[in-house]
Formats: structure tokens, C-alpha cells, sequence
């Protein structure tokens, strides 16, 4: 396929969906750029995809407007939206062969049949479904089934594919390949991805920016390391991966960055702090930044734990730890580290850079 | 069911093996009943006025039964219990009391034609019953229902998302109904059909009412046969012939729909 597709440009302002007093989505206001992979993150019931689903236009919203570059979309019905939709269990059409399904939309669009051999062909070679053409989407593996999907989805050159929880029925092999493929597709087609998951790793290693969601709201958008290594509050911090987080006390802000109190340490951070207060503010550090060592001496940032306990993770072992004043802590460690931690009597030490660290704002 | 089975076995089984025993034992020995069924013209034209009727019927009843099992299943709530309601008042009321109705309806005196004739779109009455066409209707009407749930069921067990999908992928209402809905639901609409004609092969009083002694099907054939021409053999050759019929159209019922989808 050519770069013919155009990648559209999407403005949502204020949008809202209520069902009674029940709001699914609340004052969302997003804008998706063109060729952009945007991923929705949240647990379920988040309001992501109730967000997909006005983006298909199979939902109307409640409040608010959706701009599809610089037109208003929000009244036109899903059959003009010109959206690819991969759907969670794909929702081929079971009476048509492979190819009939790929077909499908070109047919509604009455191309020629000149026309349509080409294209589906193909596509049907990209997605590497060749052999498969005249089969029924019963005799096909679930990766199959999800490749005609996207196949069909992506066949009309559509503006934008919206993609829900596409790989939630596929084993974790499959789902690594199925991520690749999609990654190809979105680097090949240079159209508009909007992907809907609840899995923080598959938004992080597919995205170009991540959307995180939290019982209707939009909490939070950003490239992935941003929304990673800079979470906003609590929920997005505690969502997309481990975390510890410490109580800092006396928090104060001196241009540079901050200090606070932890048990008898003073803890620095990269950070210049912006509307937040001083009370019950989180240190929030991810567990690989953290440094498991003997002895305090020349770190900024230190603290003594004793070692709990410890889960076997193959490559890694998760070692658990409580401070003095008893908040538990995590960290992946080679597991000889982890067995020498536990295996020696008094506190261990650990340290970690400044900038490493991110203050939580107190949850509301 | 044991007991089930046992009371099967003798309100149907013995009385059917009696028959069938009758169909080549009277009024003498031998297959000559059968031969005398295949080869008299009355009994011929009388299997294809009843193949026509059973025909024109489960057209009809499928067609109709597809347009309100669309609105049972996907219609407004209130939609939905007015035509649970409609479907369900004339399971109340008896098949002679629905005969009789539609006489009331259709005949030359009835409500259609003097309806018609006081307006003056009618300068006779047409000929609605005591035909064909008064037993097709009166047939259509009973059999509706039946024809209902295996397509609500069929439509029911339709993931939506399909059709989100075809919708999505540009497809007009009428294009998503044709290439998908109907293709989709199609199991079911062969498992109604196949349930009217099964059931409308042995009818008889609807068409012994309507038909008005005209239109003689199958099953009233039998009954004349047995009771006002006493002719044993031959009703009963005709009898097994009916139940071999219908075996054969429940087998190929049985093996395109499994009996969980007819349920319902």
C-alpha cells in the first residue's frame, strides 16, 4: 500500500457520556495529532473505550464536540466516519472467506473489482495471509483471525484505526508478534492509531503518547517515559508499574529542587515542585532506579530497610523490604543480591539519583 | 422419563404400528394400497395441493416471523412487550376458535367484504374462504409463533459487534441487513421453515374449516377415508406416508440446527 491514506487530525473538547446519572466519560478535551500512535489506558470502566466508541461514532456523547482536522464530526454516523475499527474478539464476518471479509468494505464502496483484487491481495500479503484467502475465519488461529481483522480494517486506507483491546484473547508469544505487526502497520500506513488496552507494558512499548484513564476521567497524557518517570498523581504513578513511595515531611522548594524528611534522612529531589504543598506529599521512586549497596557513603539519597522477603522471578528477584517506621518497598535484584540481603543481619542501604526521583501530589 | 417414554410408547408407537399394519394388511395382503396411493390421481393431486399449501404457508410464516422476531429482539422495550403479547394471546386460544375467526373475517358475509362493499371499493364479495387462499391464512396464522423462536433465538445469539464492525467499515442499514443480518440469522431461517412445513403437512382442522371441504389436505384425507369412506388400507398408506414425510424433514432439521437453538 501507498502513503495515499491521510492520517487525520482529532480535537475532542469537553466530551462527556452519560448513561442516567452515570458518567462513563467526564469533560474530556484531547487533541490527537496526525499519524500519531495514541494509546487509552485505564483499568475497565475507565471511560476508554466509551471514548473509542465516540471517536467510531457508535457512541453519541452526552456533552461536548469532536473535530476531525478542523471539521465538527460529533453528529455524523459511524458508516461516514471512514474509520478502521479492530474490535476485542474482532467481529469477522463468519459467512465470508478471508478474502470476502478484507473485501468488504471496498465492496460497499462499490470499487471495481479491478480495484478490489488488487488491494485485497495486498493487504492480504501484508499481513501475511497468503494461502489463506478462501478460508472461513473459523478455520483460522486466533492471530489469523487478527490479522484479517486488521486487514479489513485497514484496506480502505481509512483516516484514523481504532483499535479495542485487540490482543486481550491471545497467548503472550502471540501478543508480542501481533504488538510488532501492529508497530509495522502504524509505521507503514502512517495513519492515525487510537488503541484502547488495560496493559500498562503493551501501551508503554507501543506508543507514541499514552492517554490514562481513571473512572471517567483523563487523567493524564504524555509520551511514555513521561507518564512513567513523571506521573502526575497517585493513580497513573501506581498503574503503569511498580512503585515505592515514602511520606516526605517538611517539604521545601529552593529553586533547584526539593528536600523533605523521611525517618532521619533528608531526601532530594529533581523537582521544582509547582502548586504542590509541603503536606502529605509522596516521594514516588520506580524500583529499577533504586540501588540496593553496603554502606550510605556519597549517595544523596539514602535509606536503611531491613529485607522481608523474596518472590523467585527468573531473571530477577523481587526482593521486599520494610523501613523503620514501616513502609514496605520493592525492588528487582539479581537474586544472589537478594539472598546476600537476606542472608545478612542488620538494615541494608538504599540510594538513588535525585533526579530519579518525582513528587506524588496527596490524592484527593 | 421413563414414564415419559413408556406413555410415548403406547399412545403413539402401538397405535402408529397398528396402523401401519392395516396400510398392508386391508383390505388384503401386499403393497397394492401404496400402489393404488402413487397411482390414484385424487390422492396425487391432494399431496400437491398440500405441498403448494405447506409451501405458500412457510413462506408467509417465516417472512412474518422474521419481521417480529427482529422487533423482539433488537426493538424498543415497549415495542418488544407488544409483540411478545401479540405472539403470545393466540397460543390462548384454540385452533378451532382461530378457524372460525378467520371465517367471520373472510367470508362473503364477513367483516372484510361487507367492510368493502359498504365503502364501495368492493361491487362483489371476493372469494377470501372456502379456497386456498382462506387456508393459507388461517395456516399462516397459527404457525407464526412457531416460526418466532427460532429466529429470535438465531438473532439473539448474533454478536453485535458484527454488525458495529460492518457499520464501521462504511456499510448503509439495508447493506448490513442483506450481507449480514439475514446470511447471519440464516441457520435459524431454515430451522423455522422447516419447523412450519413439518408442522403444516399435518394440519386439519384449519384447512378442514377454511377450505371448506374444497381445499382437502393431506390429513383430512385420512380422515375421510377412514370415517366416511370406509377405505382402511388406503387411509393408512396415505397416514404412514405422512409420518415417513415428516421424519425425513425432522432429520434434515435435526442435522442443520442442533434442538438448543430451537429452544429458544
Amino acid at each position: 500500500m501507498n502513503q495515499r491514506s491521510h492520517a487525520a487530525e482529532i480535537k475532542a473538547s469537553s466530551v462527556g457520556k452519560s448513561f442516567g446519572n452515570f458518567w462513563a466519560l467526564k469533560d474530556l478535551s484531547l487533541d490527537i495529532g496526525r499519524g500519531e500512535f495514541l494509546t487509552l489506558l485505564g483499568p475497565s470502566g475507565s471511560g476508554k473505550t466509551t471514548f473509542l466508541m465516540i471517536l467510531a461514532g457508535f457512541t453519541k456523547p452526552t456533552t461536548g464536540r469532536l473535530m476531525r482536522d478542523g471539521r465538527d464530526i460529533t453528529p455524523m454516523p459511524a458508516e461516514d466516519r471512514e474509520a478502521g475499527m479492530v474490535f476485542q474478539g474482532y467481529a469477522l464476518f463468519p459467512h465470508m472467506s478471508v478474502e470476502d471479509n478484507i473485501a468488504f468494505p471496498l465492496r460497499v464502496r462499490k470499487a471495481s473489482g479491478d480495484v478490489i483484487r488488487r488491494k485485497v491481495g495486498a493487504m492480504v500479503e501484508r499481513v501475511g495471509l497468503r494461502g489463506h484467502e478462501k478460508k472461513r475465519p473459523a478455520q483460522l488461529s486466533g492471530g489469523q483471525q487478527q490479522r484479517v481483522a486488521l486487514a479489513r480494517a485497514l484496506v480502505f486506507e481509512p483516516s484514523m484505526l481504532l483499535l479495542d483491546e485487540p490482543f486481550s484473547a491471545l497467548d503472550k508469544s502471540l501478543r508480542e508478534q501481533m504488538q510488532a505487526e501492529v508497530a509495522r502497520l502504524h509505521r507503514e500506513t502512517g495513519t492515525t492509531f487510537v488503541f484502547v488496552t488495560h496493559d500498562q507494558t503493551e501501551a508503554l512499548a507501543l506508543s507514541s503518547r499514552i492517554a490514562i484513564f481513571n473512572s471517567g476521567q483523563l487523567l493524564q497524557v504524555g509520551d511514555p517515559r513521561e507518564v512513567y518517570e513523571r506521573p502526575k498523581n497517585r493513580f497513573v504513578a501506581e498503574f503503569l508499574g511498580e512503585i515505592n513511595m515514602l511520606p516526605l515531611s517538611g517539604l521545601s522548594f529552593d529553586g533547584q529542587g526539593a528536600n523533605g524528611a523521611f525517618e532521619d534522612r533528608r531526601i532530594f529531589v529533581d523537582e521544582t515542585g509547582g502548586n504542590l504543598s509541603g503536606k502529605d506529599t509522596l516521594l514516588g521512586v520506580r524500583p529499577e532506579h533504586m540501588r540496593l549497596v553496603r554502606s550510605p557513603e556519597g549517595a544523596v539519597n539514602a535509606l536503611a530497610a531491613m529485607p522481608t522477603g523474596a518472590t523467585y522471578g527468573g531473571s530477577a528477584t523481587r526482593l521486599e523490604l520494610a523501613t523503620r517506621s514501616g513502609i514496605k518497598l520493592s525492588l528487582s535484584v539479581p537474586t544472589d543480591e537478594a539472598n546476600a540481603a537476606l542472608a545478612s543481619e542488620g538494615p541494608v542501604w538504599l540510594t538513588w539519583a535525585p533526579e530519579r526521583g518525582f513528587l506524588i501530589p496527596p490524592s484527593a | 422419563m421413563a414414564p415419559l417414554l413408556l406413555f410415548l410408547f403406547f399412545a403413539y408407537a402401538v397405535p402408529f404400528f397398528g396402523v401401519a399394519r392395516w396400510s398392508v394388511t386391508l383390505p388384503e395382503p401386499g403393497v397394492g394400497q401404496y400402489q393404488a396411493l402413487v397411482l390414484d390421481p385424487l390422492v396425487q393431486s391432494v399431496f400437491l395441493r398440500t405441498f403448494r399449501i405447506c409451501l405458500f404457508v412457510t413462506i408467509a410464516a417465516v417472512a412474518a416471523a422474521y419481521l417480529i422476531a427482529f422487533v423482539l429482539v433488537r426493538g424498543t422495550p415497549l415495542q418488544r412487550l407488544a409483540v411478545e403479547f401479540c405472539v403470545l394471546v393466540p397460543f390462548w386460544i384454540s385452533v378451532l376458535t382461530r378457524a372460525f375467526g378467520w371465517v367471520a373475517l373472510l367470508s362473503n358475509r364477513g367483516l372484510l367484504n361487507s367492510w368493502g362493499q359498504q365503502l364501495g371499493i368492493l361491487s362483489e364479495p371476493l372469494a377470501l374462504v372456502r379456497n386456498e387462499f382462506g387456508v393459507v391464512v388461517g395456516m399462516t396464522h397459527f404457525l407464526i409463533p412457531f416460526a418466532v423462536f427460532p429466529l429470535a433465538s438465531a438473532m439473539r445469539n448474533l454478536d453485535e459487534r458484527v454488525l458495529l464492525a460492518a457499520q464501521g467499515l462504511g456499510a448503509s442499514r439495508s447493506r448490513i441487513f442483506w450481507s449480514i443480518f439475514v446470511p447471519m440469522t440464516l441457520p435459524g431461517i431454515i430451522g423455522a421453515a422447516l419447523i412450519v412445513f413439518v408442522f403444516a403437512l399435518g394440519f386439519f382442522v384449519t384447512p378442514a374449516i377454511l377450505g371448506g371441504g374444497r381445499s382437502v389436505m393431506v390429513a383430512e384425507l385420512v380422515y375421510l377415508r377412514i370415517f366416511q369412506s370406509p377405505d382402511w388400507g388406503l387411509g393408512s398408506a396415505i397416514s404412514v406416508t405422512l409420518v415417513v414425510l415428516v421424519g425425513v424433514l425432522m432429520a434434515a432439521l435435526w442435522r442443520f440446527i442442533r434442538p438448543r437453538e430451537l429452544a429458544g
